[in-house]
C-alpha cells in the first residue's frame, strides 16, 4: 500500500509531470517563471491550493455528487470548489504574509483558471483514487509543477543576460527552453511502470 | 432530478458562502499591514523633510511606489537600510526625482538672542532642545535630526541650520569625481511575455 502511494508521488512529480509531460499549467510557467523569487512563491501557493482543492473536490464528489447521482455536474462543481479554495487562500495569505501577497499579485486569483487544478480534480475521479491517493496525487502534481517552475525560472534568469541570436530573442527561446526541459524529463519515463 | 441538483449545488454554495464570510471576518485586514510595518521603521518625527506631510503619508507613498526609500533625512542611513531590507530593494538606488542630501544639517541656537519663549521646545519632535521658560535654550547636537521644525516657530529668528562637521566616526571617503558608467549587456531588456497569457 505504502509503495503504491510512493509510486503515485514519484510518477506525478517526475514521470507524468503535469507541465512538461501532460502540458497543463503552461500559463504560469511561461509568465511567472521569469525570476526565481516569484516562481518560488507561486510554487508554494499552487502547492497549497492544489492539495487542498484535490482533497475538497474528492470529498464533494464522493459524499455529495455520487449519493445524489449527480456525477454529470462534476466539472462545474469542481470549478466552484477550486474558486472557493483559491479565495480562501488569498484571504489567509493577505493576512499572514503581505509581502508574498504583493509578490503574487494577480497570479493568485489566476490559479483559479489554471487548468492544472481542474485537471488534477478530474483525473482523480477518472483514475478512481481513494482519499489518501487523491491527496498524494494532488500534492505530487503540485510539487512537480513547483519544481518545473523553479528550474525554468532559474534557467530563464540566465538566458535573460545571455547573448541570444536576434531571431530567437524573447518568446522563442523560452519555448525552446521548455521543449528541451520536456525532453529532459522524458528521461524519467522508465522510472515507474 | 433537476430539483435535487439545484438543492445540492445550492446548499454547497450556501456552505461555501458562509465559510468565506467567516474567513473574511476572521482574517480581516485593518489598513495595509505593509504600511504599518514601514511606519514602524520611520522615526515618527513628522518633520516633512521627505516632502510628505508626515511619516504615515510617506509610508503610504512608498507602498504606492511614488516615493523612494531614501528620502527620510532624520532616519538617515539606518532607516534607509532597514527599509531596503523590508522591501527587498536596493538601498543605493537613488531616485532621479529627489536625492537625499548627503550633508546632514544641524540646528543651532544663537544663544545671545534667545528670549526663552519655549516655542522651539514644543516644536521639537525628538526632545533635542534643552531649556525652560525665560531661560536660555540650547540644542543637544547628538539628539538633533536636522528636521528644521524648530526654525519656523522662533519669534526672534535665532535658530540657524548649519552643516554638521564630520567627526572621526562620521567621516567618509569622498565619492570619486567621475562615477564609472555601467552598461547593461547588449540587447538586454525587460522581457514582456505577459502577452502570452
Amino acid at each position: 500500500m505504502m509503495t503504491e502511494y510512493l509510486l503515485i508521488f514519484i510518477s506525478t512529480v517526475l514521470v507524468n509531470n503535469f507541465v512538461l509531460v501532460k502540458f497543463l499549467g503552461l500559463c504560469p510557467t511561461i509568465s511567472v517563471a521569469t525570476k526565481l523569487e516569484p516562481a518560488i512563491g507561486m510554487g508554494l501557493a499552487t502547492t497549497f491550493v492544489l492539495t487542498l482543492s484535490s482533497i475538497c473536490s474528492y470529498l464533494v464528489y464522493n459524499y455529495l455528487l455520487i449519493p445524489f447521482g449527480l456525477e454529470f455536474l462534476r466539472t462545474i462543481t469542481f470549478i466552484f470548489v477550486i474558486a472557493v479554495v483559491v479565495q480562501f487562500t488569498e484571504i489567509v495569505i493577505h493576512k499572514a504574509s503581505p509581502l508574498l501577497y504583493q509578490a503574487l499579485g494577480i497570479f493568485l486569483p489566476l490559479i483559479t483558471t489554471n487548468c492544472i487544478v481542474l485537471g488534477v480534480a478530474l483525473l482523480n475521479v477518472q483514475e478512481q483514487h481513494n482519499f489518501i491517493a487523491a491527496t498524494i496525487y494532488g500534492f505530487g502534481s503540485a510539487i512537480g509543477f513547483a519544481l518545473v517552475l523553479v528550474l525554468f525560472a532559474a534557467i530563464r534568469e540566465r538566458i535573460a543576460v545571455a547573448d541570444v541570436p536576434l531571431a530567437f530573442k524573447g518568446v522563442p527561446v523560452t519555448l525552446f527552453t521548455a521543449g528541451i526541459m520536456s525532453i529532459g524529463f522524458m528521461g524519467f519515463a522508465g522510472l515507474v511502470k | 432530478m433537476v430539483g435535487i441538483a439545484v438543492i445540492v449545488i445550492g446548499g454547497l454554495a450556501l456552505l461555501f458562502g458562509l465559510l468565506l464570510g467567516y474567513a473574511a471576518g476572521r482574517f480581516k485586514i485593518e489598513g495595509d499591514p505593509l504600511v504599518e510595518q514601514i511606519e514602524m521603521l520611520l522615526p515618527q518625527s513628522q518633520c516633512g523633510k521627505c516632502g510628505y506631510p508626515g511619516c504615515r503619508p510617506y509610508a503610504q507613498a512608498i507602498i504606492n511606489q511614488e516615493a523612494n526609500i531614501n528620502l527620510c533625512l532624520p532616519g538617515g542611513e539606518i532607516t534607509r537600510l532597514s527599509l531596503a531590507d523590508l522591501l527587498n530593494q536596493n538601498p543605493n538606488a537613488l531616485s532621479a526625482k529627489k536625492q537625499l542630501e548627503e550633508i546632514k544639517m544641524l540646528a543651532v541656537i544663537e544663544e545671545s538672542q534667545c528670549i526663552g519663549c519655549t516655542l522651539c521646545i514644543q516644536a521639537c519632535p525628538v526632545d533635542a532642545i534643552l531649556g525652560a521658560s525665560r531661560q536660555m535654550h540650547t540644542i543637544l547636537t547628538q539628539e538633533c535630526t536636522g528636521c528644521e521644525l524648530c526654525v519656523a516657530p522662533c519669534p526672534v529668528n535665532c535658530i540657524q541650520m548649519i552643516p554638521m562637521q564630520p567627526t572621526l566616526t562620521t567621516w567618509k571617503w569622498p565619492y570619486p569625481a567621475d562615477s564609472l558608467s555601467v552598461k547593461p549587456p547588449q540587447g538586454f531588456k525587460e522581457e514582456v511575455e505577459l502577452s502570452l497569457l
